[in-house]
């Protein structure tokens, strides 16, 4: 019944544990006071933009609560919208509407709400109860991400995103998030979602894990892993890895988004990415976490082009 | 260590014996005239220690004085009639580890021997005198050989004569500041348990190497402060009445096994420590810091379920508060008080959710809502013959609240499976937690030991520095085993 590994196989399999993770990586190259910028994505959204760096488009801002009731009059011409807490996390808190039905909205799942849900929700965001820390919070209306058709066998309802852990620049490794019925359309690999890991340089799938559990077809369109191909795989790894220019966190987890039509878009980032990536990479983060710190020395203020180019580069990454 | 300053036991279960002395002064009043009862009292330097003091005596005043270097205790009063009672009271326990200076000099004073030999006496003396000389090497065995002379009466000629008109300690003395040994007479009290109306005894006392060796003229026994607690010294009086005729004084005794705690806690008053010592506080802050003071218990475990088990649990120090609320309700009635109510807080708050309302005064409402159902659940478990509910306090209910409203935002947000592993997670810890503040010994040693909290938190950073695998990702990573 109890199924463990030994924790000598997991060093040398090189398997960062959380506390590993928190000591050595988070806290000694992620300076606490550039968090806000991670973790409010208003901030991350107009840093982005001064960057020049590509996500989804917002909208409007409700910041407070007597502007919820005029919510109906600022989204008469938008049909599809997306509505998130600017301090939410994992992915909480998002109400995704792809479009009208009369006064009804629809949301992804095809369920139709009416406007009371929309305020209520937003009610919700402002009170902080999707919040990191239950402070007050601001509601983020952006245009809706249109999913790429490559991922249309392979996912349930939500967008499906790609997760690259970028080290002081360099991107280590990159998982592909596909939600699943069981995961009510999110793409989060603890509610179910299914982790494809990607490889670093070419971005062909290497292995897909569920509930961490190892899996080969996709539990609800029960198509195979092996046919995913992601095109520009190099202009994501470059999408990512900017964004440690932008923010100077030297651990983050970068997600990103294809659209249909806008191609690769940063949809959040992340200053304390978890663990599962390795298991959906059957691969630890450790030696390609050590290789980058050791590498980092000789190509100090390397450019984007230059660090992605040298993790390309790599042999055995 | 501050454990052999202060006496504070390790254990709180330790015990030490003590004796329960009390001096019965009793005389008869001479009619109106002031009077003035000086006895003197017991000190802290044969071995013993004295943890309390005491006078009952109805009508007199009493304070306790320094006489001539030695420790009196004096009743007066203005005016009494007829026969008197007077009582002193003292608890005393034996100490020999303790580096009291246990038979200092205090005075090289010599009793007054007014006892004179007659001229066939006086050869006695000598003879008894020679005899002991030679059969010993110093001060100390000569005292004991000369007390085993005296007491072979009937087989002696010389020591039958000294003792046929004289008083045996008087003799004894007598010989001894013939014999140029200094000495004195002291009077102590046997101690023996549960005895009533005992007198004091005679013991001789004789300065070796600026030491007084006690001698227990009875049997020449030298290693006599086990029992014998000197009670006035140097021949100076017992007791002197001024105002009253036919005093008398007795002693009654009785041994007590009471908690070696009790006594520390009597005794650090006065040592250095003391200050420190959360003892000086009134009783009721006192049981505040013994709950804040188990604190750090509950955190340590927490860190460790946390980093070094990996256990989820919900919100960091959840688990310590619940605890804590534990510790105030008991552990299956909190727990089961624990579950209900979260159960319908749950329920009652996912309504709530539906009317819309703002987080505040949703929290607000909840906490209004738990402070019904605790009373209710006090109501059912009265009826049902438990005491549960009552002791669920102010405390408590906060925590109930809160840990409702974290549940349910939890439960929006990631579903009834999360719910269920932080909640379990948080409970287990929590009773861990509980088990180990609720445990004795703990709590007896981080109370009365508080500087014992420097090793929890060196215990907490040592695991705030860890960096290893935590026992639950062993489990989280198995898929590697087949690689």
């Amino acid at each position: 019944m109890l199924n463990f590994i030994g924790p000598f196989t997991l060093k040398r399999r090189g398997i960062l544990g959380m506390n590993s993770r928190n000591i050595e990586f988070i806290s000694r190259y992620n300076d606490r006071k550039l968090f806000p910028l991670v973790d409010n994505k208003l901030q991350t959204k107009l840093l982005a933009q001064e960057y020049g760096i590509n996500t989804p488009e917002l909208l409007f801002v409700v910041r407070y609560q007597h502007d919820v009731y005029r919510l109906l009059e600022k989204l008469k011409n938008i049909s599809s919208f997306a509505i998130k807490p600017a301090c939410g996390s994992g992915g909480k808190g998002i109400l995704v509407i792809k479009g009208r039905d009369g006064d009804g909205f629809i949301k992804s799942s095809g369920m139709v709400i009416g406007l009371q849900e929309v305020t209520k929700h937003v009610t919700n965001i402002l009170a902080g109860l999707y919040s990191l820390s239950g402070d007050q919070d601001v509601a983020l209306v952006e245009t809706l991400i249109e999913a790429d058709a490559v991922f249309d066998d392979y996912s349930y309802q939500g967008v499906p995103d790609i997760r690259i852990i970028v080290f002081q620049g360099y991107p280590v490794m990159a998982m592909l998030r596909l939600s699943t019925k069981a995961s009510d359309g999110k793409a989060n690999l603890h509610q179910g979602a299914v982790g494809v890991g990607l490889d670093i340089k070419t971005g062909k799938p290497i292995n897909a894990v569920m509930n961490s559990e190892k899996i080969l077809i996709h539990p609800d369109t029960k198509h195979s892993f092996d046919g995913i191909k992601i095109d520009n795989w190099k202009e994501l790894l470059l999408l990512a890895c900017s964004c440690y220019d932008m923010t100077n966190l030297g651990y983050l987890g970068a997600d990103i988004v294809l659209d249909k039509n806008k191609g690769a878009m940063l949809l959040e980032l992340n200053a304390r990415p978890g663990l599962s990536i390795q298991v959906a990479n059957s691969k630890g983060l450790l030696p390609r976490l050590r290789k980058i710190e050791k590498e980092k020395v000789a190509s100090k203020r390397a450019n984007v082009q230059k660090r992605v180019e040298f993790v390309l580069g790599f042999e055995n990454f | 260590m501050r454990h052999e300053q202060t006496q504070i036991p390790f254990l709180s279960s330790e015990k030490k014996d003590v004796w329960m002395v009390e001096a019965r002064v009793e005389f008869k009043a001479q009619n109106n005239t002031p009077i003035t009862v000086s006895l003197s009292l017991p000190e802290d330097t044969s071995g013993y220690k004295l943890y309390f003091e005491q006078s009952v005596s109805a009508g007199y005043g009493f304070s306790m004085v320094q006489k001539d270097g030695i420790k009196r205790g004096e009743w007066s009063i203005r005016q009494a009639k007829g026969k008197q009672v007077l009582y002193y009271k003292a608890q005393i326990v034996q100490d020999f580890t303790d580096d009291l200076p246990l038979n200092k000099v205090e005075s090289k004073l010599n009793p007054k021997d007014d006892i004179l030999w007659s001229a066939s006496e006086q050869i006695a003396a000598k003879e008894i005198l020679d005899l002991a000389y030679a059969k010993s090497s110093n001060n100390i065995t000569f005292t004991r050989e000369l007390i085993k002379i005296l007491k072979n009466i009937e087989k002696r000629d010389d020591s039958s004569l000294l003792l046929l008109k004289h008083n045996y300690m008087d003799v004894l003395s007598k010989l001894l500041t013939d014999a140029g040994v200094v000495h004195r007479v002291s009077l102590a009290l046997e101690l023996e348990d549960a005895r009533r109306n005992k007198a004091l005894t005679s013991v001789i006392e004789v300065l070796d190497k600026g030491e007084w060796i006690l001698f227990d003229p009875k049997n020449a026994l030298q290693d006599v402060n086990k029992n014998f607690l000197l009670w006035t010294r140097g021949g100076k009086s017992l007791i002197d009445v001024v105002g009253g005729t036919n005093a008398t004084v007795n002693f009654s005794m009785v041994k007590q096994n009471m908690p070696a705690l009790e006594l520390a806690k009597a005794h650090f008053d006065e040592s250095g420590f003391g200050i420190f010592s959360v003892h000086r506080l009134p009783i009721e802050e006192q049981s505040i810091f013994k709950m804040l003071l188990l604190l750090p218990i509950g955190a340590l475990i927490t860190v460790f379920m946390r980093l070094i088990i990996g256990v989820k649990t919900s919100g960091t120090f959840m688990p310590v508060l619940i605890a804590m609320a534990f510790l105030q309700t008991s552990l299956f009635l909190g727990l089961l008080n624990f579950v209900v109510l979260v159960a319908i807080g749950l329920l009652l708050r996912g309504y709530l959710s539906n009317l819309n309302l703002l987080l505040v005064s949703r929290i607000a409402t909840i906490i209004v809502i738990v402070i019904f159902l605790v009373a209710f659940m006090t109501l059912i478990g009265y009826e049902m013959g438990f005491n549960t509910g009552m002791s669920v306090a102010f405390f408590p209910i906060i925590i109930l609240a809160w840990t409702i409203e974290r549940m349910s935002i939890l439960w929006e947000e990631e579903g009834a499976k999360e719910v269920l592993t932080q909640g379990s997670g948080s409970l287990l810890v929590a009773i861990l937690a509980y088990m180990a503040m609720i445990n004795g010994y703990v709590a007896h040693l981080f109370f009365n030991f508080p500087e014992l909290h420097l090793i929890v938190i060196a215990l907490m950073i040592l695991m705030g520095r860890y960096t290893g695998y935590r026992l639950l990702e062993l489990r989280r990573f198995r898929e590697f085993k087949n690689i």
